[in-house]
């Protein structure tokens, strides 16, 4: 019997290869290799520590993400559940063997690298809601009873991490998990209950919140309430940004990042550092890989005929888009600090194994966009 | 069936992920056009107001003050100069702990709490980064003991700076003082807007004052880019400023200190001229103050000394005191008598002590009276009576023009903010400031110098300069200008007696030379300076006890004491002494006169405050000076000649 190429579900490596998106493959690229650079001038032009082990990282997970879109989707699907069971049990292990650093407990020591698990929580949620909504049928998507295991896979991580704290994360967390399930066709009644839950449990919230992350929300709405202390990053971010103008004070010329007034500038603040040496145009260059690749994988969503790797692929760039968009609305002043890294550009191992990770499973859909998954 | 209904779902569900990935994508869109309308706004529209953000973040700048120009005398002696200073500067930023480390150097210095207190709200006021000047003016021994503690004293640096110091107090008046900027100076002088640097000093007084916008320099400044937490990264810019130009006067520092010495316990002026180039040989007044203790800070019971002084230290009297010229006008009155043609020098007036008119008595300060007087007589003898006499013929419109031609009246020193204008009255004046007519009685006053005359030390040795040179108009001046070293006059007066034959008459020749005549008849100069000559080398003269019998030294002179208050009737009648009055009412003591007698060089003009009699006070002061001048008046020539030739 004759099977089309894309149904078999064993390809050759040839066939694989030919299959994949290069535009994607190509932005991801482009952005990794600028990231690179940026990383180079925050050290201000030297090889350090930093640009050594993102170009390592960068390296490796490049790799690692052709290695998963290799395995076909349907091996995804099955491991979903356990995938994010896995990565709860991570989050669970941070509580009892994390690492502390500057006031929260985030990592895990894994020799080779510290793991922050609640950064592959993103991709593990992505994952278990969409299958979980793959295998319901549409009519039972609204039912009250299906709608008890979302809110507990989604509920559950986030207290975790919430409790670290990290606030910053939680949102990123809550928001993929959230489209899947919009995506999915949860009404939007739903999400109205949910939202007039949190809001009248935010006091209760707040009482938990750390002084730092009260005082990031107030400096957020009035940044000239302390220009010193905790405005001083918007503030020192917009003068950054504004400065670079429309061409940029040219490469390891940016003078707010080089003399140290950008606050972590190779992580959160990544993108302002390449704003100011590349002005208007270097932003809006980044703005368009970044838009590139979120539409080509709503493309490949498109294109693949599992709702599974529907609600992945368009899971997976609704929460990408969001971690653009938090990161960049922060460093541009319109959205208070929480902690958000640039994906791909910014420093931080688990952070880029988390996209690299969620991109090859994307990708993934992609070769086998035409394979049922069950 | 359940493959179907699974299929059907499967496809219904489809369609429902792809139409809200649809709406998720419209707003998508929207929140991306947002990102990139923020990036137009700052990067675009706003990227001016953030690259200047930006720059002030990055750039710091020290300002570095200017060291100031040097004063020096005519023959190249410093009377302004710089002395290296031992100074404490604190740069708050570098400090973990202002309070700590003010306490702690109050422990190894002497240090007033007002001070402390004083620099904190300095502090408070300027950038961080910006050195303060704890102490300006440390001793060796102090300056080491902070250096031997230096290492817990964070954020203080010990400076070798420059600072003003006067070597002589003789020249305070004429020298003024610096003293640190203040906000009145900031406000009166527009240069030092940009000169409000740590330890700049601002000239206060005299030379200081008038040459201050060139004798303080350029302020210099280091530009640094600095990263967040303050460390130099690397210097932009750097301008080492350039120091003040320095100054050449005319002032001879040996006469000044002759001067001074011989008035330093009198409330006195003296003031010497060259009276062929207005050059100002001395100009000192007494009693004088140490203007170096206004360079670091006066102190305040220093600064009450001064203030509740009676006879006014802080005062440049030969600029800014005002006298009656007393009998030393009536050269000008006689002048002006004859130039007028309203008497001749034989009139003759029989002097009796007192002559009464307008209903009035008017004394002679010889109460039995002079005789029978000539204008030359009355000059010597300085007979009152006469002057009332041609006073009387002359008028005071008259009199003032005179008087106003020959300096006095107007300032005559360019250049000194302190120096006053004095009064020449006439009637036209009088109406306007005093609103009142003439009464023909003040013009007889006004005839021996007394009345609303006021005069400056300054002017009366200007009119002296003018009658000694024969009557040229000249300007006096205390700064050296090394473009204008001619000396018309000196060349006229050289021409003239090179070549006594000369068809050329003499208007023509005066102006060929550019030169201003005082007179209308030069022998009216000649006649008054003769008369000059008697009062003090022939026997009856007021000033001939002061005269120099060598022929080298001999002089010219007219006394005058001008009255600070009238004498009453029981008074004269007692014949009272002026030493046996109260002080502050005694007369002032002036004394004018040009020297050498016959081939006149300079003018000098002594006033002596409540001195009494010009001759007894005043006189013997010119005297020891003249003698003094005259002594150095070679070397003048020969550094006048040197400096001449350096023009060339």
């Amino acid at each position: 019997m004759f099977t089309p190429r894309s149904i078999q579900s064993s390809l050759s490596l040839r066939q694989k290869l030919i299959s994949m998106d290069y535009i994607l493959i190509f932005s991801v690229l482009t952005l990794g290799i600028v990231s690179m650079f940026a990383m180079y001038y925050t050290a201000g032009g030297e090889f350090d520590y930093h640009t050594k082990s993102h170009i390592i990282r960068f390296t490796i997970f490049f790799i690692l993400f052709f290695i998963i879109s290799f395995f076909q989707i349907r091996f995804w699907h099955n491991t979903s559940f356990f995938i994010y069971f896995v990565f709860f049990l991570l989050l669970l292990g941070v509580k009892y063997f994390g690492l502390t650093s500057s006031g929260s407990q985030r990592w895990i020591n894994f020799y080779f690298m510290n793991l922050q698990p609640s950064e592959l929580m993103k991709v593990g949620l992505i994952l278990f809601l969409a299958k979980y909504y793959h295998r319901i049928s549409s009519n039972d998507v609204n039912r009250i009873k299906f709608l008890f295991v979302p809110i507990v896979a989604l509920i559950a991580p986030i207290l975790l991490v919430i409790t670290q704290p990290d606030l910053g994360t939680s949102i990123l967390i809550a928001a993929g998990g959230i489209g899947v399930a919009w995506l999915a066709g949860v009404k939007i009644k739903f999400f109205a209950y949910l939202s007039i839950l949190f809001i009248s449990l935010a006091p209760v919230a707040i009482s938990f919140l750390k002084p730092y992350q009260k005082s990031r929300i107030l400096t957020f709405l009035n940044p000239d309430r302390d220009p010193l202390g905790a405005g001083y990053q918007i503030i020192q971010s917009k003068i950054a940004i504004g400065s670079g103008g429309l061409f940029g004070k040219g490469f390891l010329n940016g003078s707010q990042s080089y003399l140290d007034f950008l606050p972590e500038k190779h992580t959160d603040f990544i993108f302002t550092l390449f704003s100011e040496e590349f002005g208007f145009f270097g932003s809006v260059f980044i703005l368009l890989l970044y838009i590139l690749i979120i539409s080509r994988m709503v493309k490949i969503g498109h294109q693949t005929r599992s709702n599974f790797g529907k609600l992945y692929c368009y899971g997976f760039s609704t929460a990408f888009f969001v971690y653009v968009i938090v990161n960049m609305g922060m460093v541009l002043g319109l959205l208070p600090i929480v902690g958000a890294p640039l994906p791909i550009m910014s420093y931080g191992g688990s952070s880029m194994l988390t996209i690299m990770f969620g991109l090859g499973i994307v990708m993934s859909c992609k070769i086998y966009k035409d394979v049922p998954v069950n | 069936m359940m493959i179907r209904f699974s299929a059907e779902g499967n496809v219904s569900k489809s369609r429902m992920v792809s139409r809200r990935m649809f709406m998720l994508t419209v707003a998508k869109t929207v929140v991306f056009a947002g990102i990139f309308g923020r990036l137009v706004s700052l990067q675009i529209n706003e990227s001016k107001k953030y690259r200047t953000l930006s720059d002030k973040n990055r750039f710091r700048e020290w300002r570095l003050a200017p060291q100031r120009g040097v004063i020096k005398d005519y023959f190249g002696k410093e009377i302004a100069s710089n002395e290296k200073v031992y100074q404490l500067h604190i740069t708050p930023e570098n400090s973990s702990d202002i309070d700590k480390l003010f306490f702690r150097l109050k422990s190894i210095l002497n240090i007033s709490n007002e001070r402390i207190n004083f620099l904190k709200k300095k502090i408070a006021k300027q950038k961080p980064w910006e050195p303060i000047i704890v102490s300006e003016n440390l001793s060796w021994t102090d300056f080491s003991r902070v250096n031997l503690f230096l290492h817990e004293l964070q954020g203080v640096k010990p400076v070798v700076s420059v600072a003003r110091i006067y070597p002589d107090n003789s020249t305070s008046h004429l020298v003024g003082y610096v003293s640190e900027l203040s906000a009145k100076d900031l406000k009166q002088k527009e240069y030092l807007r940009e000169m409000a640097v740590t330890g700049i000093a601002v000239g206060k007084t005299g030379l200081e004052n008038t040459l201050d916008q060139n004798i303080i320099g350029k302020v210099g400044f280091q530009r640094y880019e600095v990263n967040a937490y303050g460390k130099r990264i690397k210097q932009i810019q750097i301008d080492k400023g350039q120091s003040g130009t320095n100054y050449d006067t005319t002032i001879d520092l040996d006469i000044q200190k002759t001067a001074a010495n011989l008035i330093q316990d009198k409330s006195a002026a003296v003031c010497v001229m060259d009276i062929y180039n207005g050059d100002v040989v001395a100009m000192a007044s007494s009693p004088t103050y140490d203007p170096n203790a206004f360079v670091h800070g006066i102190k305040s019971e220093y600064w009450k000394y001064l203030l509740d002084h009676r006879d006014k230290p802080l005062m440049n009297k030969a600029l800014s005191g005002l006298y009656p010229p007393g009998s030393t006008i009536k050269t000008i009155v006689a002048l002006s008598a004859l130039e007028n043609d309203v008497a001749s020098t034989n009139l003759k007036v029989r002097c009796r002590g007192v002559i009464e008119l307008y209903g009035e008595k008017f004394h002679c300060w010889k109460k039995k009276g002079h005789g029978y007087m000539d204008m030359r007589t009355a000059i010597q003898r300085s007979c009152d009576v006469y002057f009332y006499e041609v006073a009387k013929r002359l008028g005071v419109d008259r009199l003032s023009k005179t008087a106003k031609k020959f300096g006095l009246g107007q300032k005559v020193l360019p250049g000194f903010a302190e120096e006053k204008t004095g009064v020449v009255p006439n009637t036209k004046w009088k109406k306007k400031f005093i609103g009142q007519n003439w009464y023909l009685g003040e013009t007889l006053h006004s005839g021996i110098g007394q009345g609303y005359y006021q005069s400056t030390p300054m002017q009366l040795c200007l009119m002296t300069a003018q009658i000694a040179n024969g009557g040229f108009q000249i300007q006096p001046r205390i700064i050296l200008d090394p473009k204008n070293k001619k000396n018309n006059l000196k060349e006229y007066i050289d021409y003239k007696s090179n070549n006594p034959d000369d068809p050329l008459p003499t208007d023509l020749l005066i102006s060929s030379f550019n030169l201003t005549p005082l007179f209308r008849n030069q022998e009216n100069i000649n006649f008054v300076k003769e008369a000059m000559y008697a009062a003090t080398n022939e026997a009856g003269g007021t000033s001939y006890k002061s005269r120099m019998k060598s022929k080298k030294f001999m002089f010219a002179g007219k006394t005058g004491s001008s009255q600070v208050k009238r004498f009453t009737a029981e008074q004269r009648e007692a014949e009272i002494k002026q030493n046996e009055i109260v002080y502050e009412d005694r007369d002032h003591a002036l004394f004018v006169a040009f020297a050498p007698v016959h081939n006149p060089k300079y003018s000098i003009s002594v006033i002596v405050e409540h001195g009494g009699s010009g001759s007894s006070a005043a006189a013997p002061v010119a005297k020891k000076v003249i003698k003094h001048l005259l002594e150095k008046d070679d070397a003048r020539s020969m550094r006048s000649n040197y400096l001449g030739g350096l023009k060339i």
